[in-house]
């Protein structure tokens, strides 16, 4: 056929010579250049997996409750009276750098389609949110000397060690503060353009500040959706003659390479690529779900997948190699929006809002009338054969012909070699004299803990009534399945900073966080999903990062019997050399009877404030990737904080029994700011109920007060008696450390007042904080 | 009595204002599609929120020449209970159902929010099961609520006594505070807080099930009206 492809124009596609040589193995000739384009996306690192595929293999992914688990469109979860959930988190972090609104908008767009191309409508959406530093990071709190140049005094949010070279100085730059404020504005908006139009609840979520997302911001949406378990549909072509129909949007130039611009690191050329970035419709979207759950219930579907990353490369490839069968398609008859595309742009636009289906022969017209009664347009592009190949065919002539399962399973696979993780310097002292007075309210308006109100309240948290919380005021959120009387939990948690520290401890702290958060709403977590945020994994202290995260996470999700039942990687998270932290973000979803939830606030005055768990503790290597550590002490050191699983357990066994029995008046687990921040946020209730409590401990004041410490949650309760015998019986101490009070707040050490606050004072820093940053 | 939810494609607080009506409120009802001329056998209807065809144009712009809007409209000529939430607002305000126009909010952002609002007037099908100045609590959920109009149309409207609620908390910036509107004859009614999402306890509030009461509570005295005395009472 052709001749070879000349070394620039491989590489360009970001194909190896090794790769591509596999390719000409696979097809026996030299690939054609349409070819050569559904190659280069179907093996790069977003589609394929390569790196991570050898190490993916060590989760959890088995589970009594388990319908579904890796390898599908989404995980599916059974949950009883006949209906399953749905759910899958993924990244559109590189989108949304180059254009942030259409970026996470079509994130929101892609992932609701994974939900309801299973059949199941999307009823919650939250998204793990990752920036740059907004303010001008230098004149923060600290004192003397702050920005000053000299090396180990260190800007702020400077790391130490090695590896962290230049993370800070960026930051510091005004310019990157303004295009970051740009970028947090761009990505909300477009997570509530899509979401609130589509008519899905935006639910909760986390956001985090710091310098390395600078240039690489992280968008990690998470979606679930809800079906009767009979009608789950799967993305596999079966039947040979069966029609291939193309639904939805018409296919144009956008969006081309982008699963391979999402495998690549930016450089300054990088915000050219805004062309590779597709633009969302989010009403075609809501037409879509809807007349494929109509069009599902004829009963004429055999199999169906959205057009996400590799478009409709992807989904004729995989849909056949799924079902073991070859499909042919004739380009000529795809839906366009444009002229004179040619066969390599239609194969590898990733236009939005589009799904492929394979019917009933014969039953072809009860589909396209639903598509019709729902305006959208759908046609028939081709036939499912026995070959087993991929037949593109454009004006009638073959213009690709590759083996489906070569193509879709038998991506090149990488060992890719790994040492260890970068080094952090293990012991800075703590500097600055100990202030917890003046600490609480300056942490209380740091980015990362502040209250994200400014955020949530732009997303329709609401619609569809199955919403029972309101976002922090509660661990986790809530949604109801009306149909069964069963609520699905939910949350999202990753934490980079100690993910740096200690990629295992980080990845295990992030699950056990999750599983704690679910639990304190009285939900028993039952499975996960799974978003990795990496750097270059070509690097091996970075590809060490990433497996001893898998590990990690590997470990603790078999511990608290949550498989894995799906999820992406992100890697190349980098601009110009320089690595993200490594961040797994972990979306965990748990079973609970529908009711009213468990919520933080304190409701009356006079109640006894316990802390499950116990004050823990906590030395100074392990207090260096706490958030004081990072907005008072403007440093980053040591290792994370310790986790013992086996106590995490216990304390999510007693604090779910204890709110099952009717016994916490309100609950909320310790976890960025400690006790302290926790504390804080349960005198922020409706109710406007204050604390006081006195600690008796050795530790220095502000450790005590801000360590972040896991397995610990503070419940007010009437009846302290019956929530100390439970945990008692759980073996998990459950010390009495103070009583609701009518109004302020206080904090003494051994009946030294280390601070006392007037909560009105404290909830403005807390709520002002983010829109003042945005600003 | 029968409520007919009308379906626009973009409609998506439609299962709610369903789920409100026939599960926390035991009301038939039924949806009605766009493109259907004829509303049926329905005793109300509802125009829910939504983004009616994207709303990519002014909210409601599109919808308002969906070929139902012809139903819906002859259906209010003729004294028929009307009632847009948030984006049926906007619908009936684009249809001149109702005066006035819905802008941007004050702060050019989308606002979820529960916030309080009273009752402004009991002399209407949708409040008269509450108290005057009752304060209740809703969320509104909405980019486009601002609800404006001239100077001339607002002293009418509070003239003739057809601002149905006021904002106690204005989140959108609504001129007079204007949470929803009446038509002269009173049986059109448009707010942007969504009734619906207050109807049970485990929405946080049930304050919304006033609006529904107050419709039901109108209609069974209507029929009870109309009905022929003569062929009760032999």
């Amino acid at each position: 056929m052709s001749a070879a492809f000349s070394p620039e124009i491989i590489a360009q596609h970001q194909l190896t010579p090794g790769e591509y040589r596999k390719v000409v193995d696979i097809l026996g000739r030299q690939p054609t250049y349409t070819e050569l384009g559904i190659f280069a996306v179907m093996w790069s690192e977003h589609c394929s997996y390569k790196s991570s595929r050898v190490h993916l293999k060590k989760l959890p992914t088995r589970g009594k409750l388990v319908v579904q688990g890796p390898g599908e469109n989404a995980g599916i979860i059974d949950i009883g009276g006949g209906y399953v959930i749905a759910f899958k988190i993924e990244s559109h972090n590189h989108p949304s750098f180059i254009e942030p609104l259409q970026g996470a908008a079509t994130g929101v767009g892609g992932i609701l389609r994974d939900i309801f191309t299973m059949g199941a409508r999307p009823i919650a959406v939250m998204d793990s949110l990752r920036f740059g530093r907004l303010d001008q990071v230098g004149q923060a709190s600290r004192p003397v000397g702050s920005s000053s140049s000299s090396v180990g005094q260190a800007s702020a949010g400077r790391l130490v060690g090695q590896a962290s070279a230049g993370q800070s100085e960026r930051s510091s730059d005004s310019s990157s503060a303004a295009r970051n404020r740009r970028i947090v504005s761009g990505v909300v908006a477009g997570i509530a353009h899509y979401g609130n139009c589509f008519g899905v609840p935006t639910v909760g979520g986390e956001c985090i500040f710091e310098p390395c997302y600078d240039g690489n911001p992280l968008v990690n949406v998470f979606a679930l959706g809800v079906c009767r378990k009979e009608e789950v549909f799967y993305a596999k072509a079966a039947g040979v003659g069966n029609p291939v129909i193309y639904v939805g949007a018409r296919t144009g130039r956008d969006g081309i390479h982008g699963a391979s611009m999402a495998s690549a690191e930016f450089t300054e050329e990088s915000k050219q690529k805004r062309p590779n970035v597709q633009v969302g419709d989010p009403f075609m979207e809501k037409l879509l779900l809807e007349a494929c759950i109509e069009a599902m219930r004829t009963g004429a579907i055999v199999g169906i997948q959205d057009m996400g990353a590799a478009g409709l490369t992807c989904s004729t490839c995989e849909m056949g190699s799924r079902g073991e069968v070859g499909i042919e398609i004739e380009l000529d008859r795809v839906p366009q929006r444009e002229t004179g595309m040619t066969p390599y742009e239609i194969m590898l636009s990733e236009s939005q809002e589009r799904m492929l289906l394979v019917a009933d022969k014969g039953r072809e017209d009860e589909v396209f009338r639903v598509f019709k009664k729902w305006g959208l347009e759908a046609a028939e592009i081709g036939t499912v054969t026995d070959d087993g190949k991929l037949r593109v065919r454009h004006h009638g002539e073959i213009v690709a012909e590759i083996p489906n399962r070569e193509l879709a399973d038998e991506a090149p696979l990488y060992h890719r070699p790994y040492t260890v993780p970068p080094k952090v310097a293990q012991a800075i002292g703590l500097r600055t004299p100990a202030n917890v007075h003046a600490a609480l309210p300056a942490l209380l308006a740091a980015p990362d803990i502040c209250s994200k109100r400014w955020i949530w309240e732009q997303y329709d948290y609401q619609v569809r009534t199955n919403t029972l919380t309101v976002p922090e005021q509660t661990d986790a959120a809530i949604v109801r399945v009306k149909e069964t009387g069963t609520s699905i939990a939910m949350s999202l948690d990753g934490n980079g900073r100690y993910t740096y520290l200690s990629p295992r401890e980080g990845a295990q702290l992030a699950v056990a966080e999750c599983c704690r958060n679910l639990s304190v709403v009285g939900a028993l977590p039952v499975a996960a999903t799974n978003c990795l945020n990496f750097g270059n994994p070509e690097r091996p202290e970075i590809m060490a990062q990433l497996v001893e995260a898998i590990e990690g996470m590997s470990d603790a999700c078999r511990f608290f019997d949550t498989p894995i039942t799906g999820g992406n990687v992100s890697l190349y998270n980098e601009t110009l050399g320089e690595g993200i932290y490594p961040t797994p973000v972990i979306g965990m979803v748990g079973l609970m009877k529908t009711a009213a939830p468990v919520t933080m606030g304190f409701k009356n005055a006079g109640r006894s404030v316990i802390l499950l768990g116990g004050a823990g503790t906590c030395d100074e290597v392990r207090f260096g990737g706490t958030q004081y550590a990072k907005e008072i002490e403007k440093q980053l050191w040591g290792l994370p904080p310790a986790l013992d699983l086996l106590h995490e357990k216990r304390v999510q066994e007693a604090v779910r029994e204890i709110v099952a029995a009717g016994l916490a008046e309100s609950a909320h687990d310790l976890s960025d700011g400690g006790l302290a921040v926790a504390l804080a946020e349960c005198c922020f209730g409706t109710a406007e109920i204050g604390a006081r409590i006195d600690l008796d401990s050795d530790l220095r004041p502000e450790v005590l007060a801000f360590h972040e410490a896991p397995s610990r949650i503070l419940i007010s309760t009437a009846r302290p008696l019956q929530v100390a015998a439970i945990a008692e019986r759980h073996g998990v101490p459950s010390p009495v450390i103070g009583v609701t009070i009518e109004q302020g707040m206080e904090i003494r050490q051994r009946g030294n007042t280390l601070g006392s606050w007037d909560i009105a004072a404290l909830r403005a820093a807390y709520e002002g904080a983010l829109e003042a940053h945005v600003r | 009595m029968k409520f007919g939810v009308i379906v626009f494609p973009g409609s998506n607080c439609d299962h709610d204002a369903f789920y409100a009506v026939a599960n926390n409120l035991g009301q038939p009802a039924e949806f009605i599609w766009h493109d259907s001329s004829s509303l049926g056998d329905v005793d109300a209807v509802i125009l829910p929120g939504g983004f009616s065809y994207g709303d990519y144009l002014r909210c409601g712009a599109i919808a308002k020449f969906s070929p139902v809007m012809a139903a819906v409209r002859k259906f209010a000529a003729d004294g028929g209970l009307v009632l847009g939430v948030c984006n049926g607002f906007q619908i009936l305000v684009e249809a001149g159902l109702l005066p006035g126009a819905l802008i941007r909010n004050r702060g050019l952002k989308f606002i979820c929010r529960e916030l309080r609002l009273s009752v402004a007037t009991t002399n209407s099908p949708y409040t008269s099961a509450g108290q005057k100045d009752q304060v209740l609590r809703m969320p509104i959920a909405h980019g486009e609520g601002c609800y404006i109009a001239d100077e001339r149309t607002l002293d009418a409207l509070e003239a003739e006594d057809r601002v149905a609620f006021r904002y106690i908390d204005n989140a959108n910036g609504s001129l007079r505070n204007i949470a929803g509107v009446l038509n002269r004859e009173r049986n059109v009614m448009g707010m942007m807080p969504h009734p619906e999402r207050a109807t049970e306890p485990l929405m946080g509030s049930t304050d919304g099930l006033i609006v529904f009461q107050s419709m039901i509570q109108t209609m069974l005295q209507a029929t009870f009206l109309t009905t022929p005395r003569a062929a009760a009472i032999p």
